[in-house]
């Protein structure tokens, strides 16, 4: 179908971005890569009166490492994050979580930005910037705040951006030394909607117990989550076969994932206990 | 509603027109540009019929607005053959391969091909990778083997 009529801006900064969100927003939407939004206009599942398209602001799209921190801005493209190589070595999870965003063709497009504010509870890069700790950089015609994974991911495809704020900047700190990632999912087909993942660091002590482990979940409830119970109980422990599956029940224990035509509620639990128990043992294989 | 002047490099030539900010960047090139050998599947992204390159690189023609194609560079499958009619050495492959029975998924399929082939030696890659590639396209005639043949030809052939 056709998207229905609206509005246009295309401001070419960020602060007439900012003012036009501060006058329109709450009827506008912002348009970044378009892969999520086009569809629901297409669909017209959604109808704004105005869309901000802010593909304009070339000031944010950047991947920049500083004293030990990534921020990548807003409208960087999957598929530059994709390439990073820089990336690659010291985030190595952002790259293998990008991998499974959608196909190449979306990855030219879509943004990391528009990842996270879309706020798919299945999408990859919400629930590898989850396990990473990553903050977010709010920013509104007069000020700015930076929230955590926890404080911006309220619902299903909903978040706690005001009608006025942009996101514009993901920032992560770069993991430290003795440190293994992986991200696995399993979707029906290749590129198509996760039923259950995982993306996960361990990082190990001196003696090769863990240290730390941090593991994020997608499609397992209305947001991204962190098996906070499962990662207290790692801590200490030697990950081998046994651990890492009493590590992947408690996760799974832990969470209810809505159950659709492609998958109950059950189904997706045991696939989430699954991942969780794969990814610690790559993880670690990697530490 | 405002009403917008594009202006889009088009395999090469200007296209101008004024249009509404909704109007698809694959209804442009179909109905303004008269440029029908891009195709429109699903109209969602998931098909992969619409794929053009935008600045060289594939995109969902059916995501993306006219307007945002504003003094950007569009090719579309009529880009590829020679003007004396002689097939891209793709085209002939799929051709040769029987890699098409209608034709509708095509155009997607090459324009996605022809920007990984510049990049890439295919015929470095496994059959799970050419595979990978192809996964956002859907095809409902032949199926997928006598695609990837064809691209395997093609990559032979492109190389020598």
């Amino acid at each position: 179908m056709k998207p229905p009529p609206f509005e246009y801006d295309d401001p070419r900064r960020l602060d007439e971005a900012l003012a036009l969100l501060a006058e329109h927003g709450a009827e506008a939407k912002v348009l970044a890569g378009g892969q999520s939004l086009v569809p629901l206009l297409n669909f017209r599942l959604a109808r704004p009166r105005r869309l901000i398209d802010v593909n304009g602001l070339g000031e944010l799209d950047y991947l920049r490492f500083e004293n030990g921190t990534l921020r990548i801005g807003a409208l960087t493209r999957q598929a530059a994050l994709e390439r990073s190589s820089e990336t690659a070595q010291r985030v190595p999870l952002l790259t293998r979580a990008v991998r499974f965003v959608g196909h190449p063709q979306i990855r030219n497009r879509g943004t990391v930005g528009g990842s996270v504010a879309h706020a798919d509870p299945a999408a990859e890069l919400p629930a590898a910037l989850s396990a990473l700790d990553a903050r977010y950089r709010l920013r509104t015609r007069s000020g700015e705040r930076v929230v955590a994974s926890e404080e911006l991911f309220l619902a299903a495809r909903t978040t706690a951006l005001a009608p006025d704020e942009l996101l514009v900047e993901v920032e992560v700190d770069v993991p430290g030394p003795a440190t293994g990632s992986a991200f696995v999912e399993f979707s029906r087909r290749y590129g198509g909607a996760a039923l259950a993942g995982a993306a996960v660091l361990v990082t190990l002590d001196g003696s090769g117990a863990c240290e730390r482990a941090r593991i994020g979940l997608l499609a397992a409830g209305p947001t991204p989550v962190r098996a906070r119970e499962a990662e207290v109980w790692l801590r200490g422990a030697t990950i081998d076969a046994a651990t890492a599956a009493e590590a992947g029940a408690r996760a799974a224990a832990g969470v209810t994932p809505p159950g659709d035509i492609h998958g109950s509620s059950d189904y997706r639990r045991a696939l989430v206990e699954t991942m969780v128990t794969r990814a610690l043992l790559e993880a670690v294989a990697r530490a | 509603m405002t009403l917008r002047r594009v202006s889009v490099e088009l395999n090469g030539r200007l296209v101008e027109a004024t249009v509404e900010p909704r109007l698809l960047l694959s209804d442009f090139i179909r109905h303004d540009a008269g440029l029908t050998g891009t195709h429109v599947g699903c109209e969602h992204g998931v098909c992969g019929a619409c794929t053009v390159q935008l600045d060289g690189a594939p995109v969902r023609s059916c995501l993306l607005f006219a307007v945002q194609a504003n003094g950007r560079s569009i090719r579309t499958v009529e880009s590829l053959a020679a003007a004396n009619g002689d097939l891209h050495p793709l085209q002939q492959a799929f051709h040769e391969s029987h890699a098409l029975q209608c034709g509708f998924c095509t155009p997607g399929f090459l324009m996605t091909l022809e920007a990984v082939f510049r990049e890439t030696d295919v015929t470095a890659l496994a059959d799970r990778e050419i595979r990978e590639l192809l996964a956002g396209h859907l095809c409902r005639c032949t199926g997928y083997q006598n695609i990837v043949r064809a691209v395997r030809l093609a990559g032979e052939r492109m190389r020598a």
